[in-house]
This record gives C-alpha cells, sequence and structure tokens, in this order.
C-alpha cells in the first residue's frame, strides 16, 4: 500500500460488499478483455522515498550549466527573487486548489487574480487583463488569433527581431488558423521598419524591447494600421521605465512574465501576461475574475463573462484555454507587490545601467563593437572578429551568454548576445571584460 | 473577515524586499532612454512592508479552500493529493536555475528528466511517439488537431476532411480545440446506455470526416465497452482517433490507450499524475501518438545516443513549436517523481482505489439522489439534482461548503439534467467518503425540510452567495485609480 492511497484490505473489503463485487478486478470488468491482455507494465518496482529523492536530486545536480553565471538573455532572465514569493506560492490553500469554479471558497484566488489584472493593467496602460496564459509566446498566439476574429483579415506583420521561439510558435498556431506571417525588417540600429501595410492585415506585432534588446518606437504605429491590431509582446521589467504600449494606442499587450518573480526552470512554466482594450473584453481569451456583492451586500469576486468559455460556449469560444497559469500569475503578483512601484523601476534601471556599462566597455576592446547601435534595455549583440571563440572563452571562464546560431535566427550574423540583470555584480562585469581582453 | 485587496494595505514608501542601490543616479540613467519611449508616469502598484504583505496573502490562503485543506470531489478535475517530495524536488537549484538556452552539453541532468519521463509516459500510454511541450490538457487537443491536420495535409485530403465528431458527453475544450484548427464540430449522441450510439456514428462517418475525439471513460464516468468497434470504424473510414486523457486515473495501468486504438492521447499531469492544480494551472499536457504521426510531432525531440542526450531539430514534417522552450519543466520533475514512487503496482493501486471510491460514493448515494445512469463506474459519476422541488443543484453544491466539503462539478456533463459530478480519487480515505455521504443525506432531507436553508447557502463560507449576473452586467475587472 503506498502512502499516498490510504484504503486498508478491511476498508477495500468494505467498500466492495457495497458495491456487491467480490473483487477489485470486477470493477474493471466493463474494459474489453482484449484491451487488458494487450497492457504491458513498465517495469518499474515501487521505491520508497528517499530513493526518489536522490534519484531525481542527482539528475538536478547533473547539468553542468546550473553553476554559470547567467549573462543569458533572449526571453528568459535572471533577475533576483524575494523570498516572500516562495513562501506564498507555498501556501497549501492557494497551490492544492483548482480554478475558482465555486466563488464562495475561492476567494483568495479570485482577489489574487483581480490584483493581478490590476497590477497587468497598469504596467501595460490596457483597461483590461485576464488571469493568464502559458507563457509569452502562446499569448502572442491568441492575441493574433483574437485579431483574426476581430478586424478580420488573414495576414500577420511579424517582425524579424521577433523572439524567435515566440514566432516558430506563433506559426505554428497561425498555420492551424490558416494565416499567413509577413516579415517586416529591421534597420541597421535593429529596431523595426515598417515600410507599408498590405490589403488583409488583421495585425502587427511587435515585441518591446525586441529581442535584440532594442527599444523600439512606437509612435504613431497604431495610426498606419487603421482597424488592424496594434500588438506589443513586452518585457514587463522594461515597463518600469519605458512607456506603458496604452499609450501608444496598442489593442493588446503580452509578455513573459517569467521576469515578475519565476526561476527560469528550464522554460517552464512560465506566464502569459494579456491585456486588452475594453472594447475588446467579450473577444479576449482566458479567465478573468471580477468584483461583485454577496447575498448581504458584502464585496467578493467571482470569474466573470465565462460566456466566452469553452466550457459554456464550446466550439464557439474565444479560446480552449482551461487550466492556464495561475500559479506564476500569483508570483508576479506577490513580486510587483514586493517590490512596488519603486522597487520596479530601480530592477529596470539598475539592469539597464549594468547593460549599458558592460556594452561601454566590451565597446572598448579593440574589434568589438555593438552589432546594432540603436537605444537597447538589459541586453545587446555585441559583435567582433571570432564570436564563437568568444562565447567559449567567456564557457571556460564560467559564463553564459546567447550563443551566434539564436541571434542567426532572427537574421543577425557574425554577433553574440548579452543580457544583463540587477543580480550581475560588478565584479562578474569586470571578469566578463577580463576573460575577453585577455583572450585576445 | 476584511474583504480588502493589497492596494488597501501599505503606505507611501513602504516596501517589501530590499535591492542593491543605484547611489543618485536615477535621473542620469532615465535621460539615457530615447525621450518618446521613457515612462511618465509610474505604474500604481502596492507599496507594503514585508509583514504586510506575508499577512495578506495569508488571509487570502485562509478564504480559499485546497486538497490540503480537504475533499475536493470535484469532477473531470482529479483533485488528488499534492505529495510533498515533489513539491521538494521541483525548487533544487539544479532544476529551477536552469536557462533553457544553455547549449545541450550544459543541461544533461534536465534532458534526462525529459527523457525519461517521455519513455515512461509512452509505456503507459502504449504508444511509440510522444511530445512534453503542451502546458495544460486544451493545449495538447490542439497539438493533436494540428497534427490531424498535418497528417491529412501529407495525404493530400485535408480538403475534404472537415469534420470532427464529438459525442455529447465530450468537454468543452474538445469542441473549442478542433474549432482552432478550422474543423467542422459535428455531434454524436449517446445511447441509453450512457455511451457512443455506434450505429450514429456509424452514420455520420465518410469521407469528410477527419476523426473522432472521445473521452475514455466517458464524462459520465462510463466505459466505452464498445472502444475497439468504433475505433475500428472511424479508422475504416479513414479517420484518426484522437483520446482526452482527463480520465486516465480511471484504468492507469491496467490499459492503454494505444491498445485501444488511440492516434493521439494527451496526458494531464496535474490529474492523473498528482501535480497540483495552483489554483488553475501551471499543468502539464504531453501528447502521445501512434506510429504513423510520430513524423509530426513538435520539435525538438530528446534522444539517448550512449549516455549522452541530445536534441533532435530535424524534423522536416514537424506541426513546429507549440512551447517556446520544452514545456512545463518544474511540472514533469514532479511527474517523473510521482511515477518512480509508485511503480507499476502503485500505479495500478491508483485505479484500483479510486474506481471502489467512486462506485461506493455512487452505490451509497443512489438511494438519496437520482442515479440517471446506474452502472459500474470507473474513476467518478453524475448524479442528478433533480426532484427537490425548489431546490437545485446549485443550492446542493453551495450547502456541501457548509458541511466543510468542497463542491463537485455542477451542470455538466450537459446530457444529465442539474448534473453533480462527483471524482472522488485514491487519496481519501473511507471515513472521509462515509462523511460525505452522510453531509449528502442530510443535505437531502433538509432539501425536503428546510429548502431555503439550501437556496441560501452557504452560510459558513467566508463571503455569502456572490451574485455572478452583476460581475457581467456591471463589469469591476480591477481596482479603478485612486
Amino acid at each position: 500500500m503506498k502512502e499516498y492511497i490510504p484504503h486498508t484490505p478491511e476498508d477495500i473489503r468494505a467498500m466492495l460488499a457495497e458495491v456487491g463485487l467480490q473483487d477489485v478486478e470486477a470493477l474493471f470488468s466493463d474494459i474489453p478483455r482484449e484491451v487488458r491482455g494487450r497492457f504491458r507494465p513498465l517495469g518499474l518496482p515501487p521505491r520508497d522515498e528517499d530513493w526518489v529523492r536522490r534519484h531525481l536530486s542527482g539528475l538536478a545536480v547533473a547539468s553542468s550549466g546550473k553553476g554559470l553565471i547567467p549573462f543569458l538573455g533572449g526571453g528568459i532572465y535572471d533577475h533576483f527573487i524575494p523570498a516572500v514569493v516562495e513562501y506564498v506560492l507555498s501556501l497549501p490553500e492557494l497551490y492544492t486548489a483548482y480554478t475558482p469554479y465555486q466563488a464562495e471558497v475561492s476567494q483568495g484566488t479570485l482577489t489574487w487574480m483581480f490584483e493581478y489584472q490590476t497590477m497587468v493593467c497598469e504596467l501595460t496602460g490596457m483597461e483590461v487583463a485576464n488571469a493568464s496564459m502559458y507563457d509569452g509566446a502562446t499569448a502572442l498566439a491568441e492575441a493574433v488569433l483574437m485579431a483574426h476574429r476581430t478586424p478580420g483579415g488573414r495576414r500577420v506583420l511579424v517582425p524579424r527581431s521577433l523572439n524567435p521561439r515566440h514566432r516558430e510558435v506563433l506559426a505554428t498556431y497561425a498555420w492551424g488558423a490558416g494565416l499567413e506571417l509577413v516579415e517586416v525588417p529591421y534597420g541597421e540600429d535593429g529596431r523595426l521598419r515598417l515600410s507599408q501595410v498590405p490589403e488583409g492585415v488583421c495585425a502587427l506585432v511587435v515585441q518591446q524591447p525586441n529581442f535584440f534588446g532594442m527599444i523600439e518606437d512606437l509612435s504613431g504605429l497604431k495610426d498606419r494600421l487603421g482597424e488592424a491590431f496594434l500588438i506589443v509582446s513586452v518585457n514587463p521589467i522594461s515597463l518600469g521605465v519605458l512607456e506603458p504600449p496604452g499609450s501608444f494606442g496598442a489593442d493588446v499587450v503580452v509578455g513573459e512574465g517569467q521576469v515578475l518573480g519565476l526561476p527560469p526552470s528550464f522554460g517552464g512554466p512560465l506566464l502569459g501576461i494579456f491585456a486588452t482594450r475594453e472594447e475588446h473584453l467579450r473577444r479576449m481569451p482566458g479567465r478573468i475574475s471580477g468584483q461583485t456583492v454577496d447575498a448581504e451586500g458584502k464585496v467578493g469576486y467571482v470569474m466573470a463573462f465565462q460566456t466566452r468559455e469553452q466550457h459554456i460556449r464550446r466550439e464557439r469560444a474565444t479560446s480552449n484555454i482551461c487550466t492556464n497559469s495561475a500559479l506564476c500569475a500569483l508570483a508576479a503578483t506577490v513580486y510587483l507587490s514586493a517590490l512596488g512601484p519603486e522597487g520596479l523601476r530601480r530592477v529596470a534601471l539598475l539592469s539597464f545601467e549594468r547593460a549599458h556599462r558592460l556594452a561601454e566597455e566590451l565597446s572598448a576592446l579593440p574589434g568589438f563593437e555593438p552589432a546594432l547601435p540603436g537605444p537597447f534595455f538589459n541586453e545587446f549583440p555585441i559583435r567582433c572578429p571570432d564570436p564563437e571563440g568568444a562565447v567559449s572563452r567567456l564557457r571556460e571562464a564560467g559564463i553564459a551568454v546567447l550563443p551566434p546560431e539564436e541571434l542567426e535566427k532572427a537574421g543577425l550574423t557574425g554577433a553574440f548576445q548579452v543580457a544583463v540583470t540587477e543580480r550581475r555584480t560588478p565584479e562578474e562585469l569586470s571578469l566578463f571584460v577580463s576573460v575577453l581582453r585577455e583572450g585576445r | 473577515m476584511p474583504t480588502g485587496t493589497i492596494y488597501d494595505l501599505g503606505a507611501p514608501g513602504r516596501r517589501g524586499v530590499s535591492l542593491p542601490s543605484l547611489a543618485g543616479r536615477e535621473e542620469e540613467l532615465l535621460a539615457l532612454i530615447p525621450e518618446g519611449a521613457r515612462r511618465r508616469e509610474p505604474p500604481w502598484l502596492p507599496e507594503v512592508s514585508q509583514p504586510e504583505l506575508v499577512r495578506h496573502f495569508l488571509r487570502l490562503a485562509r478564504l480559499n479552500y485546497g486538497v490540503d485543506s480537504g475533499f475536493y470531489p470535484l469532477g473531470s478535475c482529479t483533485m488528488k493529493y499534492n505529495p510533498k517530495l515533489n513539491e521538494q524536488l521541483a525548487r533544487l537549484a539544479g532544476f529551477t536555475g536552469l536557462h533553457p538556452l544553455l547549449p545541450e552539453e550544459e543541461v544533461q541532468g534536465a534532458l534526462a528528466v525529459l527523457w525519461e519521463l517521455s519513455q515512461y509516459l509512452r509505456g503507459i500510454a502504449g504508444m511509440p511517439g510522444i511530445t512534453l511541450q503542451p502546458a495544460a490538457g486544451a493545449h495538447g487537443e490542439l497539438t493533436g488537431m494540428l497534427l490531424f491536420k498535418r497528417y491529412f495535409q501529407e495525404r493530400g485530403e485535408l480538403e475534404r476532411r472537415v469534420k470532427i465528431l464529438l459525442p455529447d458527453s465530450a468537454h468543452g475544450t474538445n469542441p473549442a480545440s478542433a474549432a482552432m484548427v478550422g474543423f467542422r464540430v459535428v455531434s454524436i449522441p449517446s445511447n441509453e446506455r450512457g455511451t457512443v450510439d455506434v450505429a450514429a456514428l456509424e452514420a455520420a462517418l465518410g469521407e469528410d470526416v477527419a476523426g473522432i475525439m472521445l473521452t475514455v471513460p466517458n464524462t459520465l464516468g462510463i466505459f466505452e465497452e464498445e472502444i475497439l468497434k468504433i475505433t475500428e470504424l472511424v479508422h475504416g473510414a479513414g479517420g484518426l482517433c484522437y483520446f482526452d486523457g482527463a480520465n486516465l486515473n480511471a484504468y492507469l495501468g491496467r490499459a492503454r490507450p494505444g491498445d485501444m486504438g488511440a492516434d493521439v492521447f494527451h496526458f494531464n499531469l496535474h490529474k492523473t499524475f498528482s501535480t497540483p492544480h495552483g489554483g488553475g494551472g501551471p499543468g502539464a499536457g504531453p501528447v502521445a501518438v501512434s506510429e504513423p504521426l510520430v513524423p509530426y510531432l513538435p520539435v525538438p525531440q530528446v534522444v539517448k545516443e550512449g549516455e549522452r542526450f541530445r536534441l533532435d531539430y530535424d524534423r522536416p514534417k514537424s506541426i513546429g513549436r507549440m512551447h517556446p522552450y520544452f514545456g512545463n519543466f518544474l511540472v514533469l520533475v514532479r511527474a517523473l517523481a510521482y511515477i518512480l514512487t509508485l511503480g507499476d503496482e502503485g500505479l495500478r493501486e491508483v485505479s484500483a482505489g479510486a474506481v471502489l471510491a467512486a462506485n461506493y460514493l455512487k452505490e451509497k448515494l443512489k438511494n438519496t439522489y437520482k442515479l440517471p445512469y446506474d452502472r459500474l463506474c470507473k474513476h467518478e459519476f453524475v448524479l442528478s439534482g433533480e426532484g427537490w422541488g425548489e431546490v437545485r443543484t446549485l443550492d446542493i453544491a453551495k450547502r456541501l461548503i457548509d458541511y466543510g466539503f468542497h463542491p463537485p462539478t455542477i451542470y455538466f456533463p450537459l446530457i444529465v439534467k442539474q448534473a453533480l459530478m462527483i471524482e472522488p480519487t485514491e487519496t481519501e480515505p473511507k471515513q472521509v467518503l462515509d462523511a460525505f455521504c452522510r453531509a449528502l443525506e442530510e443535505i437531502a432531507r433538509e432539501a425536503k425540510e428546510s429548502p431555503q436553508l439550501l437556496r441560501e447557502a452557504p452560510h459558513t463560507a467566508p463571503v455569502r452567495r456572490l451574485d455572478e449576473a452583476r460581475a457581467a452586467r456591471e463589469p469591476r475587472l480591477r481596482l479603478p485609480r485612486p
């Protein structure tokens, strides 16, 4: 008998008697005999708790990359996570609950979702936000599907400077929905260059800052799109210092929320941020917490606008999404509450400052120069005569960066990319520079 | 109890964490940001000290009900106990600290996790191919529908195979997933035994059908006894069979979807494999496939060469990526720990315990409540709340809260009027099951003697019954700025 299953032989006998069956096998008599006959076990013995702990702990230490100093970004960043985030995420009534279908016993979940939605609206400058999508890439794909449902049109303008992983996920969804992705190039400064908006476009996607870390100029874009959606994919940390896309007329703002209190975790779980304008509310995918009152007039929260969702609307739903990334959205809520407006700005500025300091020092090395000269946030590509060699020298010194092949996916050659957060110390910056200086 | 949000706490200047200093360089740095892009007004965020923050979220936790609080028989959601070992393992720095873009030689331990779990899940499904990328069950369904699309595209049949058949008892995610890929949904009725009407299925099959999406056992908790006939008919018509694996807890360790004719099967690791539901995610929805669909699986695939693991991107027929990296890795870690802990014997015990508990509750409760399909069930069953006059299923559900239980799923599946869908899982002691039956029997007595008590329930929850209509009529979806 396993520790998670409390039925004793006596319990089993008593329950079988109530059901009127002789043995447990009889419970499965409705599965065709042929099917049961084909069953093959895994060949796994049961294990005790310490065995499993040792086995998994062994795999956890088996990745040499865990000890590297991460100057590695490309969509996932190493920001500091306050201890209170893990504390809250470990509260059992929060992490062992499911979707708040029964509002009266889910006020905890529904309240923090309401707080989260408020914070996302504040960060992005939008009017409504949902309670999360899986990750930034699928949030972007869903935003494009929503644009296709709203102004219509089968073409989507996608910048070459979009995170290649996000583009790949978007391409999969777009193929499924019969949409066409039309590439928009970037100029010599690494920023979006939109020459003309072709016919039949339902949306323009912009990443802010873009995959290369460059700060895009969002002004005037919406005017050129007319009814077509302006979809902006953000790094939410940057919104501590960058004007929110809502100010530039964005129709949907999405983003990867991992930076708000989640560790890199080999890329998952992540947090898909999704916010839009009130006029598009009924076309927005995902769950929403709404404020209401109870029978005695006391303020409380429920899941609102469920008539958009698959369990009510079925094939006419705004999306098929059900389980999302709730606990990750809770992490973001706690993170933003701990930092406050001043803390968020400081994390953004510290990351910005250290990135610029490093860029300056690297550019002073002979042969090294910024691959793209535009304004950047906390990440930048650097060009040098032998980028592969530079990356491997850094690796030998215990430093990880984004290698050239990842940049090549976005059309940039001869460079590697460096991301800097507030966690990178002056000593680590010095080490970085000295490795490349001495390696020459 | 107070109902405030975190915005009601704190004061200007308070903070919940200390950060490195900017050494007075703030203005100088801000000036480096292009003026048009520089933020003009800070976001309105809470300003709270750490003790305030902790007390707020602890208070919110206490307003909630989780599996650790008590019995949570939410049908179709498999709210089983979440082992604490698995939580500990998912927090190991060697897992949480890994960046997904590190080169594969730097992440051999993480790739080993993916590979091991893939092996076991393929074995459990009895199917040769798998992807761990889908982040939830519905994401797995979408993956499956895209695989269907690619399969028919490769065969030059995409133009005519436009329909997906769906039993009328299907989860709402199924039709929504099919629609996202442009398939037209055709409903197949259930027969009087609660299973697929095979004659109706046969009549619906034709050259325009891409396939069927089945939930096995179905949402009534009934096993499709004619499953082999059903999949044979669909395959015979050139279609594919999708199996929604939400209900795998019913036959874990005893039968395999691959042996029933499944071409695509999605797991819900947050259901069957005990990873926590998190208030609505993150989950994980790995997808297993039959041989003909293997070439179309998402990239990359993890392969083992000698003692090393490698990521294989060279799969020209792949549908592409479903996730930017490798799926919800930390959820996968927990599921692997669960499978290793149980072993074959434990996996069999899971389905035995889950099915026994469901049948036990069904037999005890059918004397009090209407049981529309009175037959052997699997891991869950559906009662009807009809026949109590003005008292409806919603009232029964809300009254259960006063008795200390989380209500079952209600009003689903749609084919049962006033449905109460009960899934006890294998992790509840018999005493808890008995107490739940007593509560429902007591509630039945109350329904006759004092219906108002039910109509106004809950009475002991942090809030009384909430006005859902008002939330739609007068939407308040964020706090207004002060």
